[in-house]
């Protein structure tokens, strides 16, 4: 801002103070205006993914889809057996995921406040909730399926339970924060156990952020590829054996799309809109969740 | 915490409550035994590797399995220029978002809105990958990487960046998909951040006759500053470690290319392309695996530093 107001004062100085006036208010209307372009930008991307999405998944959408199990190009396939494994995997992930990360959350909010290991715990769930899901991968593989003979739907499950424990850890922390201390005491002075209160009181009164929490999880591991490849891999035959690879959609779409085949690629775009949909479905269903009932 | 009320002191504390502690206990040092394990297991798997190649592994810009020849240079070099271009792009959309959503917007319009953006971050990366591949692909070799090689391809000093035949993937692309992935994280972690900033400081300058916009340059960034570079970092670390979107559009090639629309690739593309073709117990596994420990270093280092300073901050 170069033109600056002298000594006198605004009163004696009209001239150069309309001037600065009208240049504050224009630099205000140039960035009020980008900001707005910004949102219609980030917008603009989200409707022209799903518009993509509809366009070219919505054609390849029929009920072959959802009954016949992956099959070479050209024969008419669909994903039952993609779609199938991702159930299982991301079922059994946020299973094996979610009681552990509610009890690490309980710990934190519960037991831990101002101790130094529940600072480490805190940070150590933080980074991992951050963490490249590329990386769990990899990790999985070098202790479950590189020392025990394979890739495995265990496997794959155990690589979607590491990322749903930081996620489900953080909102069970903030939820049971938020119970006030009167709720507890009235516990405690019923003469209930401390445990009885948390798993009584304290998480019937959180359970709504408790169940937003398991949702943006499940919404979160269903969409995951990278952690799958090293794990699970991916299978284009029928099989609903844990021990074996198992199939899953984003590793499905992720192969199909890739691939030269008009049938494929076309089959992966459905998988696609599934997906997208589904895990956005989730997400609303969250926060619906999530909304206050007042 | 409020006082709490003093209780008769039980003769003995119940099992179920030592139980119950014990068990909420061990979770969490299973948390940290998770981090721990994923650092090792990621060492021990790459040591291979680390032993055959030493400090050269850092230094070497070789990928070569012919030769047995593995060298990280080009990866980590991928890696950190797509995700600074990244930032480069979605800084200043995402604090306009953020801006927008806080200061600007009709109050019944910030919601929706602001759930949109969430949803943004939402989509599967593999979605990003695909759309990017299909859609975006085409759009740059087409119509934006002809028309930037024509305008600055010839230009002293910054042409290099703009040469080449357009071919629609690499580096440039790759750095917009990351770009259109981080800015809901870091427009959603600014907006919280705004919203701390009390509303006494705000009225009080708007009180003094000031604009919205300089009410957030003169009140809100200095006032949440910090908190706003975590927030920034921790888009860097979801841009550093971003496998899908980044292994469709990047055109993976193991070389340092000095335009911005050459291919490259990034070490989690790298992992993600190569890892079917490395059998159990080979060297470029090791490698591979190598290369993940560092990734892991590098996105442990950026995500700290992003929770240090979110936490001085006080948000998150």
């Amino acid at each position: 801002m170069s033109a600056t107001l002298s000594h006198r004062g605004p009163a004696r100085d009209a001239v150069v103070a309309n001037a600065l006036s009208r240049r504050r208010q224009r630099v205000n209307f140039l960035v009020e205006a980008l900001c707005l372009l910004a949102t219609f930008v980030g917008l603009a991307f989200l409707a022209l993914i799903l518009a993509t999405l509809l366009y070219l998944g919505f054609s390849g959408l029929s009920a072959s889809v959802f009954t016949t199990i992956t099959k070479p190009p050209g024969s008419h396939g669909g994903l039952l057996n993609a779609i199938i494994g991702s159930l299982i995997q991301t079922a059994l992930g946020t299973a094996i995921g979610t009681p552990i990360g509610l009890l690490v959350g309980t710990y934190l909010s519960e037991y831990a406040r101002g101790s130094l290991l529940g600072e480490a715990v805190r940070f150590v769930s933080d980074v991992l909730l951050s963490a490249p899901s590329i990386l769990i991968g990899l990790f999985v593989y070098t202790v479950m399926v590189s020392p025990f003979g394979g890739f495995s739907g265990w496997a794959g499950a155990v690589a979607l339970a590491v990322i749903v424990i930081p996620i489900v850890v953080r909102t069970t922390e903030d939820m049971l924060r938020l119970i006030p201390v009167a709720l507890r005491e009235a516990a405690v002075a019923l003469g209930a156990p401390k445990w009885k209160s948390i798993v009584f009181i304290c998480y019937r009164a959180a359970l709504d952020g408790i169940a937003t929490g398991v949702l943006l999880a499940i919404a979160r591991i269903a969409g995951e590829t990278a952690p799958l490849l090293f794990t699970s891999l991916g299978n284009l035959n029928w099989s609903l054996s844990l021990t074996q690879p198992m199939s899953s959609l984003p590793v499905t779409i992720y192969q199909y799309a890739g691939s030269a085949f008009d049938d494929w690629v076309q089959l992966a775009w459905v998988g696609a809109l599934l997906i997208t949909f589904g895990v956005l479905a989730l997400n609303v269903l969250a926060r619906i969740v999530l909304r206050p009932r007042t | 915490m409020t006082q709490t009320v003093a209780a008769p002191a039980p003769s003995r504390r119940p099992i179920g409550d030592l139980a119950f502690e014990i068990l909420a206990t061990a979770a969490g040092v299973l948390v940290l035994a998770l981090l721990g394990a994923i650092i090792v297991s990621l060492f021990i798997g790459g040591l291979p590797a680390f032993r055959q190649f030493g400090v050269g592994f850092l230094t070497s810009a070789d990928w070569d399995p012919v030769q047995q020849v593995f060298g990280a240079v080009v990866p980590i070099y991928g890696t950190i220029i797509t995700s600074i271009l990244a930032l480069l792009m979605a800084v200043p959309v995402a604090f306009g978002i953020a801006f927008w959503l806080t200061e600007l917007a009709p109050t019944w319009l910030r919601r929706p809105v602001g759930t949109a953006v969430e949803l943004l971050a939402a989509v599967p990366s593999i979605i990003y990958g695909m759309w990017g591949f299909f859609i975006i692909v085409p759009f740059m070799g087409d119509y934006i990487q002809p028309v930037l090689i024509d305008w600055l391809g010839d230009l002293p000093l910054i042409g290099f960046l703009f040469q080449g035949p357009p071919f629609g993937t690499g580096i440039f692309t790759a750095a917009l998909i990351l770009a259109v992935m981080v800015i809901p994280f870091i427009a959603a972690t600014m907006r919280d951040v705004f919203q701390t900033v009390p509303p006494v400081f705000k009225e009080s300058a708007y009180g003094l006759g000031c604009t919205t916009w300089e009410v957030m340059r003169s009140i809100v960034i200095p006032y949440t500053s910090t908190s706003v570079v975590g927030g920034i970092m921790l888009g860097l670390g979801r841009a550093l470690g971003e496998t899908m979107a980044v292994t469709f559009v990047i055109g993976n090639t193991n070389r340092i290319s000095t335009s911005l629309f050459g291919p490259g690739n990034t070490i989690a593309s790298l992992v993600a392309l190569e890892f079917p073709e490395s059998p159990a117990g080979s060297l470029k596994l090791a490698s591979l695996l190598a290369l993940g420990f560092l990734l892991f270093v590098i996105s442990f280092i950026v995500l700290a530093i992003s929770r240090l300073l979110l936490r001085k901050g006080k948000v998150a």
